[in-house]
């Protein structure tokens, strides 16, 4: 049985030639119907970046600590390392390279830019799909709401002050 | 004008889309996965490395020191890091084995089944045993470099001083978390050279070690920077080593191999800030003037030298901080332990030696009876005086100033006073705490004539003006900070430029992405060179005065006609007048300096020992500011990790391996844990940075740790003197828990 923590983000019949357990899924992402397919236990972010080249989901930690890796399954925010390929099955997918709309950045998208809550980028489409999230349960949060929604990704560039005024200018505009 | 303005983040639509392209999103055809293959001894020697007989090895690509077609050696200062180990092991998670195979679970497996026996020798893990040289784990003494250096007459300003205060003060190691961990994608083999491309900080670093490795001529090695999320010094040295190691598995290979390490390897096997002591005894007369500072400053190396001497350079000159002081000492060591080599990361030294010195003058200014701000400013350094290092200074300097409105800003001296009314009665303790600081701006005394930087710009037919700089956006904003400086130079829109990526085939070596240079040291060479650029156009008729977007795009289009091409240049000549001298250790050490003053408010909870920052200001001098968004959010950073580094951030050593290399146990500030970080910019344009902007990107990690340290002296009347400040060690200083 495959370790899940160390994930291969492969299907088993490619590279070791290991016989294993196989799924095959459907599910939507980001409104697009696809099929998936590997070890059961493959993780989602792996399956997301390597199947589908969705590489707006990121690795920072593989223990579901950082948030780099989040996306939303069925309106909910979750770390995509934590979720085995099987839990997808059905699922609505929304990934970072589905938030915009066509060239039309989300309200919260262009506040991280007007107002430097992006820097290095990394922690960026995990926190934009947190603020997407929030947003989407609570039109009008107050600044500690914010801090509370966000406090499962993590940034290690900014101090997290001009994530929060995005936030909050994005629900105002 | 475009100085000034809050121009956005020039990547930020690709960053907030998931666009940008960092090298884990890099999948070439045929490509394989490397993986590391690590000591498990501190230190020791080889006997043997077994390939276990579970695995086909032959289905693996194997690589070990005997396959370095060069010199076995990360190619940095004293070249003394193998880039394999080779007969011998000298800290935990040293690179033995590299192997690469395109399904990364079975690498994992393989990996499990390589065994390297080592014959254990006896390691040196503390500072301590390191000085005591009982043990000699690196030349002759342990010890990687020495500065010592001394002013007017110590001994003797000692043996007369009314009042002596002493004290030690020690820093822990941190661990960058950078979110994106270190990785590499190489593509190698003995026709066409070497080209790597990765998350990096400083892409002729790269190709300098990949040159030596490889024994290649600079054609034949390129470097490509891709998007790099985070790098805080963390991917200033380290990127070598793991560039190399892709290299040589896709050399054998013949084949694609990215190595990407997971936050485990990260934590485990890459560079951290260096733990520092340092010893601290001051003579100060009854009103509280400086009469004579001796200071004793330690660091940690590792088990190699990288570049501690040069941390260990910054943080002794930076151990007499913002003051006037006529009869110094510093003593600074660098020393070797049997841990991972400790690296480059933000502040580089001085973050260690002012939190020392910061924390020390509160002490003092109670020996003498005054209140803390009192005896700083009764110190402070003017203009026109020398520091100890003996750098005359030129530029004016306001300490004074940034402390009035520091203190106006967080009614300081009321909060002082309410709070130690108030206190004795609370269960939480308030307390407000300040430090004074500077950071000098650009390389150490005679770097940046070493670096002698290069940049290019170039004009395109259409009008558009290249800036070409191996100068890297790790999350800072070059990209956005260089197109203000060549807009403004050029007199258009920042449209107008384009900045190219690091790519070492294309862009010269403008330096690398560190000490707080980019922007002030690379930012006036841009300046420089499209200032030379517009001259070559006035050769076809650009006035010298002002023009538009369609005369400029016709000047362009009309030169590149008459001659092929428009390429201007500027290389680094040091300011007039600086003078250093790398034998007595004397002179300008730096072009310029940032001030500053920053002030923090916290509570600290007497039950459990937790202690919480309330309130942050930073007020700081930084020369003109270019991008204020942009300036704000690196000081707003900066403070947020040197708050994780006063209160938080632990490394466990266990036999000189980090015991928790982990995210859920090693513990970064949450969005959760920092207060509101008020940032406040004094400009003072500087004459030698680009419309008269200093470098700011360390300054922030100097100041925090000591001001919340005197902070919670204040609150609790305690007197701690190391960092990180968890619960714990306040616990063990208060020495009993309260009812």
């Amino acid at each position: 049985m495959p370790d899940p923590s160390t994930g291969s983000g492969q299907s088993p019949s490619r590279g070791s030639g290991q016989a294993g357990p196989f799924v095959e899924i459907s599910c939507r992402v980001n409104g697009e119907a696809v099929a998936l397919s590997g070890h059961p236990m493959a993780r989602l972010l792996d399956v997301l970046r390597n199947q589908l080249r969705l590489t707006g989901t990121k690795e920072g930690c593989g223990e579901g600590e950082c948030g780099a890796c989040s996306v939303l399954i069925d309106g909910d925010l979750v770390n995509s390392c934590l979720v085995p390929l099987l839990h997808a099955q059905d699922a609505a997918i929304t990934t970072i390279e589905g938030v915009a709309e066509g060239d039309r950045l989300h309200a919260v998208q262009a506040a991280f830019v007007a107002r430097g809550g992006a820097q290095c980028g990394i922690c960026t489409p995990g926190m934009v799909l947190a603020a997407v999230s929030l947003l989407a349960r609570n039109p009008t949060p107050s600044l500690e709401d914010v801090r509370v929604a966000l406090a499962g990704n993590l940034c290690r560039c900014t101090g997290y002050a001009r994530i929060f005024e995005a936030v909050l200018q994005a629900y105002r505009t | 004008m475009s100085i000034g303005n809050s121009s956005p983040r020039r990547e930020g639509r690709a960053k907030v889309t998931g666009h940008a392209r960092y090298v884990d999103d890099l999948v070439f055809p045929g490509m394989l996965h490397g993986i590391t293959v690590r000591s498990a001894a501190s230190r020791g020697l080889i006997q043997d490395i077994a390939f276990g007989p579970e695995i086909d090895w032959h289905d693996l690509v194997v690589v070990t020191a005997a396959d370095v077609p060069g010199r076995n050696r990360i190619a940095l200062i004293l070249d003394d890091q193998p880039c394999l180990a080779e007969d011998r092991v000298n800290h935990p998670e040293e690179p033995v084995v590299l192997l690469a195979h395109s399904d990364r679970q079975l690498l994992e497996h393989a990996r499990r089944h390589v065994r390297i026996d080592i014959v254990p020798e006896p390691p040196v893990f503390t500072m301590d045993e390191a000085l005591a040289a009982r043990t000699v784990v690196w030349g002759d003494d342990n010890i990687f470099k020495r500065y010592a250096l001394e002013r007017g007459n110590v001994e003797a300003a000692f043996a007369a001083a009314p009042i002596v205060v002493d004290g030690d003060y020690e820093t822990g190691a941190q661990e960058q978390l950078y979110i994106e961990p270190n990785g590499m994608l190489a593509l190698a083999s003995p026709a066409e050279g070497v080209t790597v491309w990765g998350s990096m900080q400083c892409p002729y670093y790269v190709h300098k070690a990949l040159m030596s490795l490889f024994a290649l001529p600079a054609e034949k090695v390129r470097v490509v920077q891709m998007e790099t999320g985070g790098g805080f010094g963390g991917k200033e040295e380290f990127p070598s080593v793991i560039a190399c190691h892709a290299a040589l598995l896709s050399w054998k290979a013949g084949r694609p191999v990215k190595l990407v390490y997971d936050r485990a390897e990260d934590m485990a096997a890459t560079t951290k800030r260096h733990p520092s002591r340092t010893r601290h005894r001051t003579a100060v007369s009854r009103d509280g003037r400086l009469l004579a500072m001796d200071v004793d400053f330690v660091i940690d190396g590792g088990a190699y030298c990288t570049l501690s001497p040069v941390v260990l350079s910054r943080g002794t000159i930076h151990s007499a901080g913002p003051y006037y002081c006529p009869n110094v000492r510093l003593r600074g060591r660098a020393v070797a332990t049997n841990a991972p080599p400790h690296g480059a990361f933000r502040g580089f030294g001085a973050p260690q030696s002012l939190f020392a010195l910061e924390r020390h003058m509160d002490r003092v200014a109670a020996a003498v009876g005054l209140s803390p701000d009192e005896l700083r400013r009764r110190n402070f350094i003017a203009t026109g005086q020398t520091s100890a290092v003996g750098q005359v200074m030129r530029d004016p300097i306001e300490m004074g100033a940034l402390l009035d409105r520091a203190m106006a800003l967080t009614e300081f001296q009321a909060k002082r006073t309410r709070f130690s009314a108030l206190n004795p009665a609370q269960r939480v303790r308030k307390g407000i705490g300040l430090a004074a600081f500077m950071h000098g701006a650009g390389f150490t005394g005679s770097g940046e004539d070493h670096l002698a930087s290069v940049v290019a710009v170039e004009a395109t037919g259409d009008g558009r003006v290249r800036v070409l700089s191996s100068n890297t956006e790790i999350g800072q904003g070059t990209n956005t900070v260089f197109a203000q400086i060549a807009a403004a130079a050029v007199g258009l829109p920042e449209d107008a430029i384009e900045i190219v990526q690091p790519d070492t085939a294309i862009v010269p070596n403008s330096g690398p992405t560190v000490a707080s240079r980019t922007c002030m040291v690379v930012g006036k060479l841009i300046e420089n060179a499209v200032v030379a650029l517009k001259s070559e156009l006035e050769k076809v008729g650009l006035p010298a005065g002002g023009y538009d977007a369609d005369a400029f795009r016709r000047a362009c289009a009309d030169y590149i006609d008459r001659y092929g091409a428009l390429r201007a240049t500027a290389r680094y000549q040091a300011p007039p007048g600086l003078k250093w001298d790398d034998e007595t250790y004397q002179g300008d050490a730096y072009g310029t300096y940032t001030w500053a003053v920053y002030v923090a408010e916290v509570s600290v909870d007497t039950t459990t020992f937790e202690t919480r920052v309330d309130d942050f200001v930073a007020v700081q001098e930084v020369g003109r500011v270019i991008n204020p968004v942009l300036a704000a959010g690196q000081i707003e950073g900066g403070v947020a990790q040197a708050i994780g580094w006063a209160l938080y951030e632990r490394v466990l050593w266990r036999e000189g391996r980090m015991a928790n290399a982990e995210m859920t146990n090693y513990i970064m500030p949450t969005s959760m844990d920092l207060p509101p970080i008020r940032v406040f910019f004094e400009e003072q344009p500087y004459a030698h940075g680009p419309g008269g902007a200093k470098g700011l990107g360390e300054l922030p990690m100097d100041g925090p740790a000591p001001a919340i340290l005197n902070a919670v002296a204040h609150a609790t009347g305690a007197d701690p003197r190391s960092v990180p400040l968890t619960p714990e060690s306040l616990m063990s200083i208060m020495g009993t828990v309260h009812a």
